[in-house]
């Protein structure tokens, strides 16, 4: 199922939620809203599924228009942050909740229900739980409960809300794995919302970054690591440094020096520089670098990070070199970015 | 059962072994046990017990025949059918108000909060009053009811009123905080997954309020059959006809017919008795499953 947005806003009791979104989601994608709080990605989950209604703006199910039908109309499978399951009925009776509660003439038979159930138990590795309550299950076992019951319904669209939010980290890596290979097996378009830019990066084929409710970049995990596309997707996404510098005709200056980087087809004036720690390299210090003098060491893993202090302390950077070969760095360096990008001061950005 | 980390905690922290940083001195605690102990004996235990004796002054037979004296009888019925009507009528109206003020937001929200603790702020008698106010035969639709042959006050219709009134507060107030604690995700599920809202009331709310309706029903019959206030001042008292049992109690006891007062006063008090221990054996048998459905 092929899911189009288009200029949807969203604004609860006149505060904006959503400021004009669009977006093309593909059939049988699995597609990540990541962002930080407060950017809207939630929302915009919750109004694909028909929780909340667009202000503005449709929402389209293939080529047909969704936006004003009801949650039960959709026929989507959510899956809750907290699960929602409900307490006072069995797992199986959980699974079974979306096929008791149809109409009569398309409810299937009691023993049709049950089979369906236990087909789905053994699709999500939880065969002889059936009797358990909820209150009985671990939250890994919860979470794939409610993915059943979701998945139970023969839903056009799997929607998860920050689906391995409330879990330990081990879990929540087996599970991230088992959701790839699951959705890989039954195909079924998945869009799930998280806040984890690694679990983001890791699950989906392409990842919706967002920030204050509207869209900043589309793109796959590679793009929107390598290319991104504003300063607060470089930021967001992974470790960054940023720099203020300024252009002038064509060349970079970092307060009163000159670097030897290109700048690109940014215009004159004001920029920012931006680079991530590991694309650097240190150079003899010569004209062109970025000079710095390390304040700090840690090592970390196979790399070992500096805290540069740039131009009389006032820009800090970090850097991150292999370990075996920066034993001796310390004191006055000078670096030379290996990738970066620039962007003009004057976009929006925000850091979290 | 397993423990669950997950969910926001309940009331119930598991006690803590070893001296707590809270835990009084032997003393303290024995004075503080004495204290309450002496104060409920005082205050509950013993009129209670006064009550059960003086009924029975004059034996067994005594005590039949003041119970099943006529107008006990009638007193009898008239507060076990008001008690009917205004449990049923306040399930439904505290369900209502608790769904509207629990699950969604609108106009005039808190007013209505507010609205539904008035009973518990006003005096009964003036509860009364109002409907005698309003329905009596000098009141603002006395003359119009008594045109179209409907009596309100000084019958039952006045009587169940003056008591939908008092005991309105009961059901709500049990469910507003547990529903508003809930929120809405269950529902929401229920929804998504295709359920109507008719059905996903019967199969999900319920459910998770059971236990604190069933709580808001016990007391709210509780407090319907004792009320003495406001429907003193709309029944009338008719020997008979308009007597609850609290009002032939009353009644009784200013004609000096003590132990027949104290029968009637008995029989209630043992009504109250019963509701409370079929809260405590709801609770004993059903303990777990009102812990993990958040209830008391």
């Amino acid at each position: 199922m092929e899911i189009r947005i288009a200029n949807v806003r969203k604004e609860f009791e006149r505060y904006p939620a959503l400021h004009g979104v669009s977006l093309d989601i593909r059939s049988g994608e699995l597609i990540a809203l990541l962002g930080p709080s407060g950017s809207g990605k939630t929302t915009l989950l919750r109004l694909i599924a028909g929780l909340e209604h667009p202000s503005a703006g449709t929402i389209y199910f293939g080529n047909e228009d969704a936006s004003h039908k009801s949650v039960q109309e959709r026929n989507v499978g959510f899956v809750f942050q907290h699960y929602a399951l409900f307490k006072h009925l069995r797992v199986a009776d959980n699974i079974g909740f979306g096929l008791k509660v149809r109409p009569r003439k398309d409810r299937p038979s009691r023993a049709e229900i049950r089979r369906r159930s236990s087909e789905l138990l053994d699709l999500v590795q939880l065969s002889g739980l059936e009797r358990r309550f909820p209150a009985q299950l671990s939250g890994g076992q919860r979470q794939r409960v409610a993915l059943a019951r979701a998945l139970a319904i023969e839903p056009r669209v799997l929607l998860l809300d920050e689906p391995f939010g409330a879990l330990d980290a081990q879990v929540r890596r087996d599970l991230r794995r088992w959701l790839r290979e699951l959705h890989d097996k039954i195909g079924h378009t998945t869009v799930f919302v998280t806040h984890d830019q690694e679990e983001a990066m890791e699950l989906a084929d392409r990842v919706v970054v967002m920030s204050q409710g509207r869209i900043e970049q589309v793109g796959t995990p590679d793009e929107v690591y390598d290319q991104p596309s504003s300063p607060f997707v470089f930021a967001f996404i992974g470790e960054s440094s940023e720099l203020p510098v300024t252009i002038c005709r064509g060349q970079v200056w970092l307060d009163d020096r000159p670097l030897s980087i290109p700048a690109d087809c940014v215009p004159d004036g004001p920029a920012r520089l931006f680079l991530r720690p590991q694309d650097v390299a240190v150079v003899d210090e010569s004209a062109g670098a970025i000079a710095g003098v390390v304040t700090a060491t840690h090592r970390h893993g196979g790399l070992r990070r500096f805290d540069l202090a740039i131009g009389g302390a006032h820009h800090r950077i970090e850097i991150a070199l292999p370990a075996a070969d920066s034993g001796d760095v310390s004191g006055r360096i000078a670096v030379l970015p290996r990738r970066w990008r620039l962007y003009p001061a004057g976009e929006r950005y925000s850091k979290t | 059962m397993a423990v669950d980390a997950l969910q926001p905690a309940t009331a119930h922290a598991p006690p803590a072994h070893g001296p707590a940083a809270t835990g009084e001195t032997i003393g303290v605690r024995v004075a503080l046990i004495a204290v309450a102990l002496m104060f409920f004996a005082l205050f509950v235990f013993l009129p209670l017990v006064v009550v059960f004796l003086e009924a029975f002054q004059t034996g067994l037979q005594g005590f039949f025949a003041a119970i099943t004296n006529p107008d006990a009888l009638s007193a009898i019925r008239l507060t076990l059918i008001v008690a009917a009507i205004s449990v049923s009528a306040n399930l439904v109206f505290g369900v209502a108000a608790a769904w509207a003020i629990a699950k969604f937001e609108f106009r005039g929200k808190s007013f209505l909060v507010t609205l539904v603790d008035l009973p518990f702020s006003v005096s009964p008698v003036i509860a009364g009053l109002v409907y005698v106010l309003l329905f009596g035969a000098q009141g603002y639709f006395g003359p119009w009811l008594k045109d179209h042959g409907i009596a309100i006050i000084f019958a039952l219709p006045g009587i169940a009123l003056a008591t939908i009134f008092v005991t309105f507060p009961f059901v709500a107030r049990e469910l507003i905080p547990l529903m508003q604690e809930q929120g809405t995700g269950d529902e929401e599920a229920a929804l998504s997954l295709g359920a109507s809202g008719f059905k996903t009331f019967l199969f999900v709310t319920l459910p998770n309020v059971k236990w604190a309706l069933l709580y808001g029903v016990l007391l709210c019959n509780a407090r319907a059959m004792g009320e003495f206030g406001a429907v003193a001042v709309v029944s009338g008292k008719i020997r008979g006809e308009t007597n609850t049992m609290p009002l032939q109690v009353e009644i009784l006891y200013n004609e000096y017919a003590f132990t027949a007062a104290f029968a009637v006063a008995s029989l209630l008090a043992l009504l109250a008795l019963v509701t409370l221990a079929l809260k405590t054996l709801l609770e004993w048998r059903f303990g777990d499953d009102i812990a993990t459905t958040n209830g008391h």
